[in-house]
């Protein structure tokens, strides 16, 4: 057992010698992989975390305005109370979250905040909000165009359903003073730059606004931003807090919910 | 480079698997901790709104 008698089995062993080009492809191979894993990330699962953290962003947002009472059950339907003229809130600073948004299309449990202002980084990125209010257009229940944006995906995605809308669905908005409920109407696509969704009469300059109009934006097509999907709805009725939230959202207030 | 840490890493090959999934598992959590939050506010291209 000399060292010579070793030495023939060490032989086969130079391909531990590392070569440039090999450690090249590993760390392309590695940075590829880091793509995909950051892909994946920003539109699935981040979309998850998000959206829920934004969901229960909005359920606290609600619990801020006092005991919401899901009772006595209102049932609209059958025995529709005309609470008058809708209650308007005041106009918020920028990037506070002043309204909440119920669309059951999007599920049942999905629900956002509306802040004041649409930019992106302090608002529709944010975790704890989501939805932008265009600074400038009107405010919930207010005769005029209540507008407002969010992500489509990346972000909590929150209008990733928008183009799922049926003519009809309803559109619940609460604030502080109030319950508001829209219908959806259309569909429209335009460009970025299409700011004529946002008049008081959507595209329809300088005219004189008779309806509550309320106009969803999101880009389109998925994965790309070179158009805006616009959803538009009217408001249909409008409730005070004291007669509690709209029957088909009044599962989010329920004790223990 | 993977294959020299499969060398330097030590016990039988079901005692390195164990450790390069942990390994894999920290760099993952790092990844979205920290890591691809920050890279999406540096590539961040989606935008919602219309402007003018």
């Amino acid at each position: 057992m000399t060292s010579d008698a070793l030495r023939p089995r060490r032989k086969p062993r130079p391909r531990r010698r590392i070569s440039i080009i090999g450690i090249f492809g590993e760390l392309l191979i590695t940075a590829g992989l880091l793509v995909v894993l950051f892909l994946g990330w920003q539109v699935w699962w981040n979309d998850i975390v998000v959206g829920g953290q934004q969901a229960t962003a909005a359920q606290e947002l609600t619990e801020g305005w006092g005991p919401v009472e899901a009772a006595p059950p209102s049932n609209p339907e059958a025995d529709p109370v005309d609470h008058g003229e809708p209650v308007v809130s005041a106009v918020a600073e920028h990037g506070q979250g002043f309204a909440t948004i119920y669309v059951p299309r999007f599920g049942a449990d999905w629900q956002r905040v509306v802040a004041e202002g649409t930019s992106m980084a302090d608002i529709l990125n944010d975790p704890a909000l989501g939805v932008g209010h265009y600074e400038g257009t009107q405010m919930p229940g207010e005769v005029g165009n209540f507008a407002v944006a969010a992500h489509r995906q990346t972000h909590g995605g929150s209008f990733n359903q928008i183009n799922q809308l049926v003519v009809g669905d309803p559109i619940y908005v609460g604030t502080e003073d109030g319950w508001y409920t829209y219908r959806y109407r259309s569909t429209e696509y335009v460009l970025p730059s299409g700011v004529g969704v946002l008049d008081p009469v959507p595209q329809v300059e300088d005219a004189a606004p008779g309806d509550r109009v309320i106009t969803l934006t999101a880009c389109n097509p998925l994965f790309s931003t070179a158009e805006r999907i616009i959803a538009y709805g009217v408001m249909e009725s409008w409730q005070p807090q004291s007669a509690g939230p709209p029957a088909e959202i009044a599962h989010f207030f329920q004790q223990g919910a | 480079m993977y294959g020299a840490l499969w060398r330097v890493l030590p016990g039988p090959w079901w005692v390195r698997v164990l450790i390069l999934l942990l390994l894999a598992a920290a760099v993952l959590y790092a990844l979205v901790t920290w890591v691809f939050p920050w890279v999406d506010t540096i590539v961040n291209v989606q935008e919602a709104t219309v402007e003018e």
